[in-house]
């Protein structure tokens, strides 16, 4: 060796492989403005879509008047329902199993709901088109509160559904009813209530809310006469599932439907589903013969397009007087609004809810879940979190801190008392789902150690003190949660979309001079797959991640995928990428030992290529390999390296954390102030620590946004109050709280490279250490649980509720 | 978030913008930042025929000193206020406040002569000129005419700016050197608009407030001087009952409206603490 040959060490560090703080190369284009968006998409002779939406929260629609819009310069056409019903498209299916009007079919369920359709040649003049179309509503009665929902006199919403009893979930107990969904053994749970030392009850709401990417929904249709093919740009999460959704509804063939998701700034599950903007834009392509735009504004967004949330759970848990728990019973009503439009795998109505046993060891539970239906938006879908997963970890993390309350014990000592043991795993949970790894002591007791929790405490129980002396007006909480996921949808026991098992796949090819292309099923929203997934296949076959174009989204080119949400990437596709990666390997591995004149057994692999074992300065490179790959294969084999792998996951991915929120608030004005926010990740495997660090920061910061103030609220006549980022609650970097991050590694066990998933995890964990911190804070004062969010206001009137403002 | 048609005028002075808007009657609007006007247009709440923009008015911009009064030209943005030497040293609680108003793009744009003009009750300069007596002037077909800012606001969106008059120019006199001031704003988060805001400007006298104005912002549907809160506290050492007597008297005058930032009871009682605050603040910078 002289002194150039580089050391095993500068081996590895020229990959960027797994580990490696590799920077974003998707990066480049988009700090300097070019990223290519849908809006970005300008076609020849493209036309432009615009709503007309309704003011009304509950309406019959009496008539439709289109014709001064139609005098409008510019405007082509208004589609309405009835135009819709010629093509049978007045109506389409949702992911949920449920039906939803594409346009407004004789009634109106909600604000802002889609009414009529106006199609021009700018943006401007769909605009004036909109605002000339007339539409005579009779207002009906409205049906805001979920609780009232079900209530024999409340005003009938489905009209279409009327003398259905059972629905895709089940059957309807009453016409307001969507499905009951129940798990886990009653009377066993029962049982154990029975005979508890300690039992608590609380109806814990996770108010509704929204995702809000900063890039809202849009597509670009255009339908070509003359081959019979359709192309549709999009903001889809799922570029694949969509292309089938169409093919099954629209009746094209599925081979003349082109998918394209280009960059997508943001999803966090508001581009999972299928929205009326895409459905009209296809038909006017259809009808015009041209190109239709539709770029929705993010009032229509906020307000329209796919709420998160809404679940209001009565919980109960069941506890020996040492804080053993015995048993979880909860009942949730779920809002779903006008429709059941929630983008969860098809067999699950309420989602993964049935993680709200969450990490504790309970013998025993029981689970209720009613969808109901109100007169607000449609949606339901995971906002940053595996389906229901944060709704379930809020619940159970909120009720563990009333029920440390109710013993007199402190709420980390409670959770280390009940936490499922190292040894237990695989743990089987009493509402059925198999955890596959977890060090759930190790990662609490470290996060207590780096926030001197003991010290914490001790400097809270002081500040109380003085808060009683009338010396001070702020309070001060700190805020414990412990949180397990269950992510990557996953196994196709247990999940399909539309039928469709949730998969991923990846296909790589490799060219002579040792680069390639790896195709994925999945699709980034800006999570950096360019990035990491180069870098798995870095370290799987040492061909260096910047020699490897990753590319996504076109349903053309990469294999079928179920997309990217419920954080499934890297547990599902990152899973395809590695085995797809290993069958290249396998294939390299003969063609070196064909080059090299040995038995492939007698070769190992070392960082970037195969050397003979025990005789070290034998090697051939990754490179050298993918050149002989097109050259010279051993006889009888053909040239060329790819592979495709489609990956079915064994089992979903259990990711876990440790959060700890301390704050201050003044009770006199309610203000708030986060002093200190520590998060524990335990993600399995890492591939990338940067880019895991910046999926904490901003699922964290989502997080405070929901706890703290982000709401879709509606007045009792169903109008949304929160229909703009001035009073929906959206932060800035002055209100962001600096966040620690910190992890410890559990690998998932069958998972081929031992990764979990992580962009969820800080929504998931991050929203129950906010508002246990507030509760914690107002604890002492007489308080047991104060909903969520937890603005200004509402903890000044928390404040004022306990007596304590003079 | 679409606006209708409308036609755009960019005159070079202000007699052609008093021409302009006279010639083309209601359906025209002055434009200065655009920060409430444009937002408003997109939503199609607001929908002029013609929008006659006053930037390319030259004379309208500007920061001077005449004796021992500050003049500033509407036109003049909130950057160039906070840029500006003479207003940190003789009304620093322009700056103060300045800083509170949305965030540094929207201060680029936004003007003064935009922000006090408008009548919107949310906006955060008006109460300032109320403490500070501040003077307007206002050209228009018949001339010049000044009105105390004290007199100019009459109803949320309602001003004494008559049809075709233009608000070209704020006249400040300039508070005396130790006066203390401070301009207390409660948020939900940077760029949006008070829940409750007060600004206090006093001077002190061998311990005791000499003299003293409060006003309040978004917690009527105008700004409002909240005299009496500040009789309160004059002559006394502002002790915990002079601050209690201000917040009380401050509270009676309040009158918001409830909406995503609290319930009118929650704003009013904030409202209060404002002051009480506004007033410790300008106390301990007063010399």
């Amino acid at each position: 060796m002289n002194d150039m040959t580089p050391t095993r060490e500068q081996r590895e560090a020229a990959l960027e492989g797994m580990g490696c703080k590799r920077k974003r190369v998707e990066d480049i284009r988009f700090t300097q403005g070019k990223g290519n968006y849908v809006d970005d998409v300008k076609l020849p002779g493209m036309l432009h879509g615009d709503f007309v939406r309704s003011p009304h929260a509950h309406a019959r629609v009496k008539a439709i008047h289109t014709e001064e819009a139609l005098k409008v310069p510019g405007v082509l056409a208004v589609i309405t329902a009835e135009t819709l019903k010629t093509v049978n498209l007045a109506w389409m299916p949702t992911l949920a199993g449920d039906v939803q009007m594409v346009l407004a079919d004789g009634k109106v369920l909600f604000q802002n709901q889609e009414v009529a359709f106006v199609v021009a040649t700018d943006r401007y003049a769909a605009d004036d088109g909109v605002a000339k179309v007339v539409v005579e509503y009779e207002a009906l009665p409205v049906l805001v509160d979920p609780f009232k929902a079900m209530d024999a006199d409340a005003p009938v919403l489905r009209e279409d559904l009327a003398g259905k009893t059972s629905g895709a979930h089940g059957p309807r107990k009453h016409h307001n009813h969507v499905f009951e969904w129940a798990i886990g053994d009653k009377d066993l749970t029962d049982a154990a209530f029975a005979k508890a030392d300690v039992t608590i009850k609380e109806m814990i709401s996770y108010h509704r809310t929204h995702p809000s990417p900063l890039e809202t929904c849009q597509c670009v249709c255009s339908f070509d006469k003359i081959k019979g093919e359709l192309t549709i740009w999009g903001t889809f999460q799922a570029p694949h599932v969509i292309r089938t959704v169409v093919a099954l509804i629209a009746k094209i063939p599925e081979h003349k439907i082109h998918v394209i998701a280009p960059d997508i700034g943001g999803g966090f599950g508001n581009k999972v589903g299928a929205y009326p903007g895409y459905i009209c834009a296809a038909v006017a392509s259809i009808v015009t013969g041209k190109p239709v735009k539709w770029v929705e504004d993010r009032i229509e967004n906020l307000t329209a397009t796919s709420f998160a949330r809404d679940y209001h759970m009565t919980t109960e848990l069941a506890a020996t007087k040492e804080g053993k728990v015995t048993g979880l019973r909860v009942h949730v009503l779920a809002d779903h609004g006008a429709f059941d439009a929630c983008a969860d795998p098809s067999k699950w109505p309420a989602g993964f809810f049935n993680i709200v046993t969450g990490s504790y060891d309970f013998p025993v539970a029981h689970c209720v879940v009613d969808g109901i239906y109100t007169n607000k938006a449609p949606g339901g879908v995971a906002y940053r979190c595996s389906f229901r997963v944060t709704e379930a970890a809020y619940c159970i993390e909120r009720a563990m801190d009333i029920l440390a309350q109710k013993l007199g014990m402190d709420p980390a000592d409670l959770r280390l008392k009940n936490f499922v043991k190292t040894e237990q795993f695989p743990y089987h949970s009493a509402l059925g789902w198999e955890y596959d790894s977890g060090d759930y002591h190790t990662a609490m007791r470290k996060m207590m150690e780096a926030v001197d929790y003991a010290g914490l405490r001790k400097e809270q129980a002081e500040k109380r003190a003085a808060f009683k002396r009338g010396e001070t007006r702020d309070i001060m909480g700190i805020g414990v949660s412990f949180f397990t996921e269950i992510v990557g949808a996953g196994p196709s026991k247990n999940c399909d979309i539309l039928g469709i098992a949730m998969f991923d796949s990846c296909e790589i090819r490799l060219h002579p001079t040792g680069a390639g292309i790896a195709r994925v099923g999945s699709k980034s929203q800006g999570q950096g797959h360019e990035t990491t997934w180069a870098q798995i296949i870095a370290t799987e076959i040492g061909i260096p991640a910047d020699n490897i174009m990753v590319e996504e989204g076109n349903t053309d080119t990469a294999p079928y995928g179920l997309g990217t949400y419920g954080s499934r990437s890297t547990p599902v596709a990152g899973a395809a990428i590695a085995m797809a990666a290993r069958k290249i390997k396998a294939k390299a591995q003969m063609i070196a030992a064909y080059k090299l004149e040995v038995h492939e057994d007698d070769l190992e692999w070392d960082i970037d290529g195969f050397r003979v074992k025990g005789l070290p300065e034998k090697v051939m490179s990754m490179k050298d390999i993918c050149w002989a790959a097109y050259n010279s294969v051993p006889p009888g084999m053909e040239p060329g390296l790819e592979a495709v792998s489609y990956y079915d996951p064994p089992n979903m991915t259990y990711p876990f954390g440790a959060y700890l929120c301390v704050m201050d608030i003044d009770v006199d004005t309610g203000v708030y102030k986060v002093r200190r926010f520590y998060a524990l990740d335990d993600c399995g495997t890492r591939i990338n620590p940067m880019i895991i660090e910046g999926q904490i920061h901003g699922g964290l910061t989502e997080a405070f946004a929901i706890a703290m103030g982000q709401e879709i609220r509606y007045d009792a006549e169903g109008n949304v109050v929160t229909g703009s980022f001035m009073d929906f609650f959206m932060p800035t970097a002055v209100e962001t709280p600096h966040w620690e991050t910190d992890f410890t590694v559990t690998p998932s066990p069958h998972h081929p490279i031992g990764a979990k998933g992580v962009g969820e995890s800080p929504n998931v964990g991050g929203v129950p250490a906010f508002s246990n911190a507030v509760n914690d804070a107002f604890a002492f004062l007489g308080s047991t649980h104060i909903q969520m969010p937890h603005d200004f206001w509402r903890n000044w009137q928390a404040a004022k509720s306990l007596g304590v403002l003079a | 978030m679409i606006p209708g048609p409308f036609d755009y005028h960019r005159p070079a002075s202000v007699s052609d913008a008093i021409k302009l808007l006279a010639d083309l009657g209601d359906e025209a609007r002055p434009l200065a930042g655009g920060h409430s006007l444009l937002p408003m247009m997109k939503l199609r709440l607001a929908t002029p025929a013609h929008l006659v923009d006053l930037h390319g008015i030259a004379g309208l911009k500007g920061i001077c000193r005449d004796g021992d009064r500050i003049v500033i030209g509407a036109m003049t943005t909130q950057a160039e206020l906070l840029a500006s030497a003479e207003i940190g040293t003789s009304l620093p609680i322009l700056h103060e406040t300045a800083l509170l108003i949305a965030d540094p793009q929207v201060r680029y744009r936004g003007t003064l002569g935009g922000n006090v003009a408008n009548g919107d009750p949310g906006n955060d300069m008006p109460a300032l000129m109320l403490a500070l007596d501040a003077a307007y002037r206002l050209e228009g077909p018949n001339g010049v005419r000044e009105v105390a800012a004290r007199e100019f606001y009459q109803g949320a969106y309602f001003t004494a700016l008559e049809p075709g008059e233009i608000l070209t120019g704020i006249s400040i006199a300039v508070p005396p050197a130790g006066h203390g001031y401070a301009y207390e704003k409660l948020k939900r988060k940077v760029g949006d608009y008070a829940t409750a805001a007060a600004a206090v400007v006093l001077t002190m006298a061998g311990g005791k407030v000499a003299s003293c104005t409060i006003a309040l912002t978004n917690l009527h549907e105008t700004p409002l001087l909240a005299t009496d809160a500040a009789n309160a506290v004059i002559g006394t050492t502002l002790d915990d009952a002079a601050l209690k007597a201000a917040a009380t008297a401050a509270r009676a005058i309040m009158q918001p409206a409830s909406d995503a930032r609290g319930p009118a009871e929650y704003r009013t009682h904030v409202g209060g603490i404002m002051v009480m605050r506004a007033l410790q603040r300008a106390a301990s910078r007063a010399s």
